[in-house]
């Protein structure tokens, strides 16, 4: 075959929520996947490339899952427009493949005809075929795909060779499509045609497939436990503590040897190059800067790693029913914890991830509180500082006294979290009903490494680039501020007193003063809004530059020096609760399509942070600590 | 239990008020005066595309940890969380 087409063949992957469409979307394109935003709107947009078996190059767009076509979210309008072909900036896709979970068929039966009604080329992929085989679902193919009136394929997204099918008739469907597009009619359906669609759909169902007598059992004796009201909860709470000892135990090795790594890199430039503006400027400016933002990468990698294999297991949904009333007193859905989860890792994720929550205000409320959750970021500046100030003993004989710090400022971050969280409601929406909590909870199934890894795999490359451009270009901008102007010839101080840095510091030193911020503090807070992690290299900028190479290595002891207890605190307490993260502010932008509530987390979080420094300062200060 | 609805013989008992264990059979959506933050025909909509459709199977099988809420429910062969707010549209036989 050679009949290598110059216009790319275009699928568009419809289906309701699990029913395996995106691990089939993994299956087909691989790593070839585009992970972007849909202009305007907050949702994600997953596109891919792959070449068929005949050589026909497809490009593949995973739709959001929907139950129907009303466009209820904006991700499913979304869907909805894009087979429509209504959506501007997207192709109207040439083949629409409904995926369905063949051990569930009702509700994707339902939306298939729905799709079908649209008049759009459509395919029906049974995927998962393999478990409905193994549990003794059969399915009359030919019939079915007669009384459809569409190709019917079997495919088993999740394993080599299992997708063989699809790209057979996928390659002869492109083979005898005519030119010209359908023109597609639809409109929202009465809840009278629905009920009688649902019932064309039991039909088929019933003509075309055989159910076993028997129900998943598995599921049924798992979520015995694990959705117990107590013992549900336990578990739940088990397996957070599990993921955030990963995250911190797991990641250390791996963090020791990427930071090892760039201080080695960093040793190698002094070493090569003569002193001079370009050796300051690798090390101090690009290496260290790149290597501070990069030794996350295995934080993020463990805690994505956790959150996909549960998504994929089909627990997810579980911990949202377990969550939804003790979330709801604060005013929260239970939908809201998979994504304040993530904002654990990063806020960035769990921002973009509230798009699973489909009413508006209880969608913003998250976004507006997912910044408040201890981000890894913050991680750097805590340790630093807890470690210089901290003294690392026991108290009541058992408990690390540093450890017990670092529990405090996350618990200072869920409370305050919760507690604007409900502010919000009280104040804002005090009129409004919370929305419903309505959600299919899947059957169990086992993960599958390749899908997972291609996950982790998107994740950390979009990790990657944010460092290396936002971060990256600020801490090179940190650097410019702390090193020019240069110091004039013959001059007696450190060479950063002379520079822009300083001169910035010292404008703003006056309103930190309350607050026990020295200049050297504002100056570094700067650079961090690109990100807070980059406050702690920025603070080595700038002591390194002012007190040499040493002051680079040693800086927790520099600090104690530089530093009383009080002041540490109250950086401790600023980090908290500041919104010392431009992306993180882009993202609210972007998913709320409004400056306005980026200003507004702006400038809560900003108050928060103030008040908070200035009253631990005040009262460490009172307790003798200034 | 209080219900809107009156029949002669079967009382039929809203979703909303089943305890765990409860078996039934969905005999209609009444979504008309629920107190749930969605629009009646759109509460009906979501209910019928989560397969609450007349004739439908169902079971509790689950309830939450406050106030019993939200009940996890077999409807058929698939299972469906929802709070008992919204479950109240559901009238069972």
């Amino acid at each position: 075959m050679s009949s290598i087409e110059s216009q790319p063949f275009n699928l568009a992957l419809v289906g309701t929520p699990n029913s395996g469409k995106t691990s089939l979307f993994n299956a087909l394109t691989g790593s070839r996947q585009k992970v972007a935003n849909y202009p305007g709107v907050t949702v994600e947009r997953k596109a891919g490339v792959f070449t068929t078996p005949g050589g026909r190059t497809v490009s593949i767009l995973d739709l959001p899952g929907t139950y129907s076509l009303r466009g209820r979210s904006p991700d499913e309008e979304i869907t909805r427009d894009v087979v429509l072909g209504r959506r501007s900036g997207e192709v109207v896709p040439d083949l629409v493949l409904c995926v369905a979970d063949t051990t569930n068929l009702r509700l994707t039966f339902r939306l298939m005809l729905e799709l079908k009604a649209t008049g759009r080329p459509l395919m029906l992929v049974l995927n998962m075929y393999d478990i409905a085989m193994r549990r003794g679902v059969t399915v009359d193919l030919e019939k079915l795909s007669e009384r459809l009136g569409i190709p019917v394929v079997t495919s088993i997204a999740v394993r080599k060779g299992g997708t063989v099918d699809l790209l057979k008739r996928t390659d002869e469907f492109a083979a005898q499509i005519g030119t010209a597009p359908v023109t597609s009619g639809w409109r929202p359906l009465t809840t009278a045609e629905l009920r009688a669609l649902q019932r064309e759909a039991d039909q088929i169902i019933t003509d075309c497939v055989s159910l076993p007598a028997r129900p998943h059992t598995l599921t049924a004796k798992v979520d015995s436990v694990v959705l117990h009201p107590v013992a549900g909860l336990a578990i739940l709470f088990l397996i957070l503590f599990v993921m955030f000892q990963a995250v911190f135990t797991w990641a250390q090795p791996l963090m020791e040897l990427i930071s090892g790594g760039f201080e080695a890199l960093g040793d190698f430039v002094r070493a090569t190059l003569p002193e001079g503006l370009l050796q300051s400027f690798l090390q101090n400016g690009v290496i260290s800067g790149v290597g501070s933002v990069i030794v996350f990468l295995p934080q993020i990698i463990i805690i994505f790693l956790f959150i996909l294999l549960l998504e994929d297991f089909g627990y997810m949904a579980r911990a949202a029913f377990l969550m939804d009333r003790i979330m709801g007193g604060a005013g929260l859905h239970g939908r809201a914890f998979i994504p304040l989860l993530s904002s654990f890792a990063c806020a960035i994720p769990g921002i973009m991830s509230t798009r699973v929550i489909d009413n508006r205000r209880d969608r913003l409320t998250t976004i507006l509180i997912a910044p408040l959750m201890t981000c890894s970021a913050r991680i750097p500046v805590y340790t630093l500082i807890i470690s210089a100030f901290i003294p690392a003993k026991q108290v009541f004989g058992w408990i690390n006294l540093q450890g017990l710090v670092m529990f405090g400022l996350y618990t200072a971050g869920i409370t305050s979290a919760l507690a604007v969280s409900a502010l919000i409601k009280f104040f804002m929406w005090r009129d409004y009903e919370p929305a419903p909590f309505m959600l299919e909870l899947p059957d169990y199934k086992l993960p599958r490494l390749k899908s997972v890894a291609i996950g982790i795999y998107i994740r950390a490359k979009m990790f990657l680039q944010r460092a290396g451009t936002t971060i990256f270009s600020m801490m090179v901008l940190i650097w410019f501020l702390a090193s020019f102007p240069r110091p004039p010839a013959g001059a007696t101080g450190p060479a950063i007193d002379y520079s822009l840095a300083s001169i910035i510091g010292h404008a703003i030193e006056p309103v930190l003063a309350p607050l026990g911020f020295n200049w050297q503090i504002a100056v570094a807070l700067i650079p961090g809004m690109a990100a807070r992690e980059v406050a702690v290299a920025a603070l080595g900028t700038v002591y390194a530059i002012e007190g040499g190479k040493e002051a680079a290595e040693q800086i927790g002891q520099v600090l104690t020096t530089k530093w009383s207890l009080a002041t540490a605190l109250s950086l401790l307490a600023w980090f908290v609760f500041a919104p010392q993260c431009a992306s993180t502010l882009a993202v609210i932008k972007r998913e709320t399509g409004s400056w306005r509530w980026m200003g507004v987390t702006f400038i809560y979080m900003f108050a928060l942070a103030y008040v908070a420094s200035l009253i631990t300062y005040n009262v460490a200060v009172a307790f003798g600590a200034g | 239990m209080t219900s809107n609805l009156h029949h002669n013989g079967h009382q039929p008992i809203l979703l909303g008020n089943a305890r765990r264990g409860y078996r039934g059979v969905v005999q209609a959506i009444d979504s008309q005066r629920v107190a749930s933050a969605l629009q009646p025909v759109e509460l009906e909509s979501r209910l019928i595309e989560l397969g609450f459709v007349e004739g439908a199977k169902v079971e509790v099988l689950h309830e939450g940890i406050i106030g019993r809420d939200p009940i996890a429910v077999r409807v058929d062969n698939i299972t469906i969380a929802v709070r008992r707010r919204e479950a109240m549209a559901v009238v069972l036989m």
